[in-house]
């Protein structure tokens, strides 16, 4: 069974954020890396890039496979993990703590009311099996 | 294609038991991984050994006084080589010298062959061998449900299945076979692989695929740290593509010519006639306009199948197989350029979703085992 901390906001596409004021952290969630099996490599954007909700800011490739990274909500981007360069494989050992992706300046604080609760995606994903 | 339709391996309950991931391939529900994950799984075939099942494989008997010239007139390979107990990789071609499928070809007699072909194929290579009967006196039986096939590779293969026969294992030169008995089973032990490793491939009753596969999962010590670890089709997609091996319907199609390939190795111009002989005879003296090539990314960045090829600016090919090789720990591929450009050391780009990566031609196999 997937790990979904409660206190997170997640999405459809599989990505969670943790809202601290007007600042989100953002990941894929521990179902995602599971699914994707070993990841070995992350593709993210650069420190000041803009993006709108949805919006794809990255990739994040195992063997087998790549899967886009969308942004939940809209905001800028002001920190990236860049340890994932070298070490891509703590999405999969972590994925909501050392394996997090991105921190951005949310554009609209009010848009995190349209993500799912930790309880809403967990049902999400049992609906996928 | 719903699961429902999908054909099962006599392994399909037992990959479910060990956590297999499922998925659809060439009609097939097989497993893509178990729990250890691709790269673990790609580790242990190199250090230590994998358990892959191929049952999937098609199996196809020829029988008859005709048999070895029949396999002849429609495969590259020169059959009337082969020795009883020996097997080797040729091609089925077409007129034009392209690729029907690539299959392995075993002789267990002058009159008796069994072919072994791609899953995804094997309907159509029936249909193909049936629809170019000749004068050869020849029998043919689809015998693809009468056997389970169980790939035992890796550096601890043999020491791992030597414990389930008696079949002095050593004795089996690479690219030959026995029939003889594991755990008690008639079996054909073959020392052939898809991986670049030393290892058998075993095949026997489908009713027995299940007790053999629990035997050599124990015998291999599976569960411990250095066990054999079941693997999946994407260890067996990373593995093949390391030791350079083509994988049908990619790197070879109806649409690529065996010397485009670089499978002039298996094209035997002079044994006499075949399907596409003077196509490729021609090939072969006028020079192929396109080559494959192996290539190793040379920046951040992992090139997949399908993706353009770039060479000084302008588009000259496609990525047949693109992947991160766990073992080697680079990104590597293999695609068909120019044939002017196929030169071990060019400078190519690989179109990543959009993005220009700068990879080079490097020598294929990209990983060549240690020979004892």
């Amino acid at each position: 069974m997937a790990n979904v901390p409660e206190g997170l906001y997640y999405s459809k596409d599989h990505e969670w954020l943790r809202v601290e004021g007007e600042t989100g952290t953002v990941g894929i969630t521990d179902h995602a890396q599971h699914s994707l099996g070993d990841v070995v490599y992350v593709e993210l954007p650069k420190s000041g890039e803009t993006f709108a909700a949805h919006d794809t800011f990255g990739s994040v490739e195992s063997v087998k496979a790549v899967s886009e990274l969308f942004l939940p909500v809209a905001g800028e981007v002001t920190e990236v993990n860049e340890s994932l360069t070298d070490e891509p494989e703590k999405v999969n050992t972590d994925p909501y703590g050392d394996g997090w992706m991105l921190r951005v300046k949310l554009s609209n604080r009010g848009e995190v009311d349209s993500l799912l609760s930790a309880a809403e995606y967990e049902d999400y994903i049992g609906s996928l099996e | 294609m719903s699961a429902t339709t999908l054909k099962q391996t006599p392994l399909n309950a037992m990959h479910r038991r060990l956590g297999g991931r499922m998925v659809e391939f060439g009609g097939w529900d097989m497993p893509v991984q178990y729990p250890a994950g691709t790269v673990e799984e790609h580790q242990a075939t190199r250090t230590r050994a994998g358990l892959f099942d191929v049952s999937h494989m098609g199996e196809i008997e020829v029988r008859g006084p005709g048999a070895i010239a029949f396999v002849n007139r429609l495969c590259s390979n020169d059959a009337s080589k082969l020795v009883d107990g020996q097997a080797h990789y040729t091609a089925l071609t077409t007129e034009r010298g392209t690729v029907v499928d690539d299959l392995l070809v075993y002789r267990f007699g002058p009159e008796h062959l069994l072919l072994v072909v791609n899953a995804s194929t094997t309907e159509k290579d029936w249909d193909w061998l049936n629809s170019h009967r000749g004068e050869e006196d020849v029998q043919l039986t689809n015998r693809s449900a009468d056997f389970c096939q169980i790939a035992l590779q890796g550096p601890s293969a043999l020491s791992i299945l030597q414990t389930l026969t008696e079949t002095p294992l050593e004795e089996i030169k690479y690219y030959h076979f026995r029939e003889g008995k594991v755990d008690g089973v008639d079996a054909i032990i073959s020392r052939t692989g898809y991986t670049g490793e030393d290892g058998f491939e075993v095949y026997a009753a489908p009713e027995h695929a299940e007790a053999l596969w629990q035997k050599m999962l124990d015998a291999g010590r599976y569960g411990e740290p250095d066990g054999v670890l079941p693997c999946g089709l994407a260890a067996r997609n990373t593995l093949r593509l390391e030791a350079g091996m083509a994988l049908y319907g990619h790197e070879i199609t109806e649409e690529t010519t065996l010397l485009e390939a670089n499978l002039g190795w298996i094209t035997k111009l002079n044994k006499g006639d075949f399907t596409g002989r003077d196509v490729l005879a021609r090939q072969k003296e006028e020079g192929v306009t396109r080559k494959l090539v192996g290539f190793e990314v040379t920046e951040r960045g992992i090139a997949r199948d399908g993706q353009d090829v770039y060479v000084e600016g302008s588009r000259a090919g496609h990525v047949t197989s693109g992947s991160p090789a766990p073992f080697l720990k680079k990104n590597i591929g293999m695609a068909y350029v120019p044939a002017e450009h196929a030169t071990v050391g060019r400078e190519i780009q690989v179109d990543v979703r959009g993005r220009k990566v700068a990879a080079q031609i490097v020598p294929v196999p990209f990983y060549k085992r240690e020979k004892k």
